[in-house]
């Protein structure tokens, strides 16, 4: 007997004996490390989902993290997955895309592996166009070195580096996307998985350098030290205090300790990719003389 | 395999060591390069980006060196044949990430046009003294190839060597040119593309499902497969079992570490590569390499003119280094005389090798020029009296 009113396929989900994003994960290396309440997984989830929205193909699907929590994506999904170095993950990918166009190269890092350590690859990765995702979990702290404060923590926010509260501003990261050039740009926070995985899903499909910034929470360091409760208490506040505003001015969307989250699709827009550029001016340059970047003779002829 | 004929420009061509390490290069079958300008490397990185686009090549220009050398090491994964080139401070920031081509076991190339430090130093002017930071710069135990041109040539000639020997062993392969081989034009021959051996990648013919990154066989270098291929396969960074799962155990880090050095040491022989001139009897021989080694020759010259017996060591490849051929010459001559732009570097391994067997003695300079013959003269002198 299913319960009233919920339906059939939600039970079906719900009773399986497998999960139903099992097939995109490497089972194989279960329990994750993640801390209970951590909003990375769900992130996963709505990409997984995203995928089959989508239905992309995912033998042609990279993904490339850096080093931190959310680093460890990349060796827990079953597509071609690449950890790299602390920060790198946009070089990286920016190779990977080069030498093989067809691929959808996507970054999956943190906060502070995208835009502390990673920074200054992040704004010109952005400035190009580069034809990357790129999903940043921003839980506002260092959580694998024990929580330290990161380029996105909030002013006054206690962290194990910040004992008597951060008093450095942090960067809005939607608004540094924008202004450096990104053709796509939104935030959600680990509440809203339904808008996510539409969000991943557009930006799966669209063309250059996209950015989401995923707000999620960081129960055992960020909300402990700074008495924000459980993790499920930190769900409750964003579903109070998130302000969703499409189209919003990303240099209006600050995140502000204890402040509302707005969160939306801030910036849609079609810059010609760094290839295309490379086509179009170097096609007008050479004419027939220019040919476009290929991958391995043995390669090529298998 | 045979190099792609679209790629060699065959004929004579007067070159800097720059231009014909690109050429090198691009004979190779290199298709991506990512860089950063610096001095005095960056005649190489202006030359691939005018060649590039003619010949199926992607090249970038990369916001530091940190950048250009992830996406060379994420580019050969995507499938091409990739390199930077860098000098002085931007090999130092490119040492992270070549400990990550070295654990990912990433075929890659790295020139760098040494030139004087330390930091800054001097940018324009000649330095050897990035000789074992090319071994030992990233952190952790690794063994590196690298190989050190004395003529624009050999720039060409050994470039295309690093990147067959990247392929063959699966690992990062530096180039060590320095300032004035990298700066002097002298005439550059490139063979027919059919003369030019390259080697291919090593693509695993696993089933997919079956494929593990890291299992190996006899000569140690696990089969490689590419982002796109089919196998959704993981590398980590991470110490890593032979799924490429990461594994942070004793027993893991034992298992992976010393067959990272042993691929390389097991396989010396047909890595190592010098020219032997006038050795056997020899009282002394003048072991050098790069543009000190086309200084050494004329400091031969003059001690042999004085009656001194004098043979010669090229090292063409630096490393790894030719311990068991260093040690023979020990026991047949009175001393070594290491001549290198630098306080002491490969002085220290010749010593090692030698292990008293023979005197080891060091023609030094700072940097920023190159040995007076004359100064290499008096160290010779001295040697040949050695006991």
């Amino acid at each position: 007997m299913s319960p009233k009113g919920v339906p059939e396929a939600v039970i079906a989900a719900v009773s399986a004996d497998e999960h139903p994003i099992a097939p995109f994960l490497r089972m194989d290396r279960m329990p994750h490390i993640w801390c209970s309440t951590c909003g990375i997984g769900t992130t996963v989830k709505a990409l997984a989902s995203a995928f089959e929205k989508v239905g992309t193909d995912l033998d042609k699907v990279a993904i490339v993290s850096g080093i931190g929590c959310t680093g460890r994506v990349a060796g827990y999904v079953k597509l071609d997955s690449f950890h790299s170095t602390h920060g790198r993950s946009v070089p990286f990918a920016t190779g990977l895309k080069l030498a093989n166009p067809e691929l959808d190269v996507i970054c999956f890092s943190g906060d502070g592996d995208l835009v502390a350590i990673g920074g200054n690859h992040f704004i010109h990765a952005a400035r190009r166009n580069m034809d990357l995702k790129i999903i940043c979990v921003n839980n506002f702290i260092y959580g694998m070195t024990g929580g330290q404060v990161a380029p996105t923590t909030p002013l006054t926010a206690l962290t194990s580096t910040t004992p008597y509260g951060n008093a450095e501003p942090p960067f809005n990261l939607c608004h540094l996307a924008a202004a450096c050039g990104a053709n796509y740009v939104a935030r959600w926070t680990a509440l809203h998985v339904r808008r996510l995985t539409k969000t991943f899903a557009e930006m799966l499909v669209k063309p250059g350098f996209c950015f989401v910034e995923i707000i999620t929470p960081c129960s055992t360091l960020y909300a402990r030290k700074n008495r924000l409760g459980t993790g499920l208490d930190v769900m409750k506040y964003y579903h109070d205090n998130t302000v969703i505003e499409h189209g919003a001015d990303p240099a209006t969307t600050d995140i502000v300790f204890g402040g509302p989250i707005i969160c939306g699709k801030f910036v849609e827009r079609d810059r010609p990719t760094w290839l295309d550029y490379q086509d179009h001016y170097l096609g007008e340059k050479l004419g027939e003389k220019y040919q476009r970047g290929r991958m391995l003779q043995e390669a090529c002829e298998r | 395999m045979k190099a792609d004929s679209e790629g060699v420009r065959t004929g004579i061509h007067y070159l800097d060591g720059d231009r014909a390490a690109a050429e090198g290069a691009i004979a190779a079958g290199c298709r991506f390069f990512a860089g950063y300008p610096i001095t005095p490397s960056t005649e190489s990185a202006e030359h691939i980006s005018e060649r590039f686009p003619q010949v199926g090549g992607i090249f970038i220009q990369m916001e530091d060196e940190i950048g250009s050398i992830t996406a060379v090491i994420g580019a050969a994964w995507g499938g091409a044949r990739s390199m930077t080139v860098t000098s002085g401070p931007g090999i130092s920031l490119m040492m992270e990430n070549i400990g990550l081509a070295a654990m990912l076991e990433t075929p890659c190339v790295i020139a760098n046009v040494q030139r004087g430090g330390p930091s800054t130093g001097l940018p324009t002017m000649v330095g050897q003294a990035d000789v074992m930071q090319a071994r030992w710069g990233s952190h952790g135990d690794y063994e590196i190839i690298a190989y050190a041109p004395e003529s624009p040539q050999e720039a060409f000639d050994l470039t295309v060597k690093a990147f067959n020997m990247s392929e063959r062993y699966r690992t990062p392969v530096i180039v060590l040119l320095d300032e004035c081989v990298g700066h002097m034009v002298e005439k550059v021959t490139i063979p027919e593309a059919d003369e030019i051996e390259i080697e291919p990648r090593r693509l695993t013919k696993a089933p997919i499902g079956e494929y593990l990154p890291y299992a190996y066989g006899e000569d140690l270098v696990p089969d490689m497969a590419l982002a796109g291929m089919g196998y959704r396969f993981h590398v980590t960074g991470l110490t890593h079992d032979e799924r490429g799962y990461p594994d942070m155990s004793e027993a893991c880090q034992e298992w992976l570490v010393p067959r990272l050095l042993e691929k390389i040491r097991a396989n010396a022989d047909d890595i190592i590569q010098f020219v032997e001139e006038d050795t056997e009897g020899a009282d002394v021989v003048v072991l050098s390499y790069g543009i000190s080694a086309r200084v050494s020759r004329l400091a031969i010259q003059m001690a042999r003119e004085k009656g001194l017996k004098v043979g010669f060591l090229r090292l063409q490849a630096v490393w790894p280094f030719p311990e068991k051929r260093i040690a023979e010459l020990a026991k047949q001559i009175r001393s070594f005389v290491v001549v290198e732009i630098n306080l002491g570097q490969i002085f220290y391994e010749v010593q090692r090798c030698a292990a008293g067997q023979c005197e080891t003695l060091l023609s030094p300079h700072a940097g920023g020029g190159v040995h007076r013959p004359e100064n290499i003269l008096k160290v010779i002198e001295k040697g040949a009296k050695a006991k």
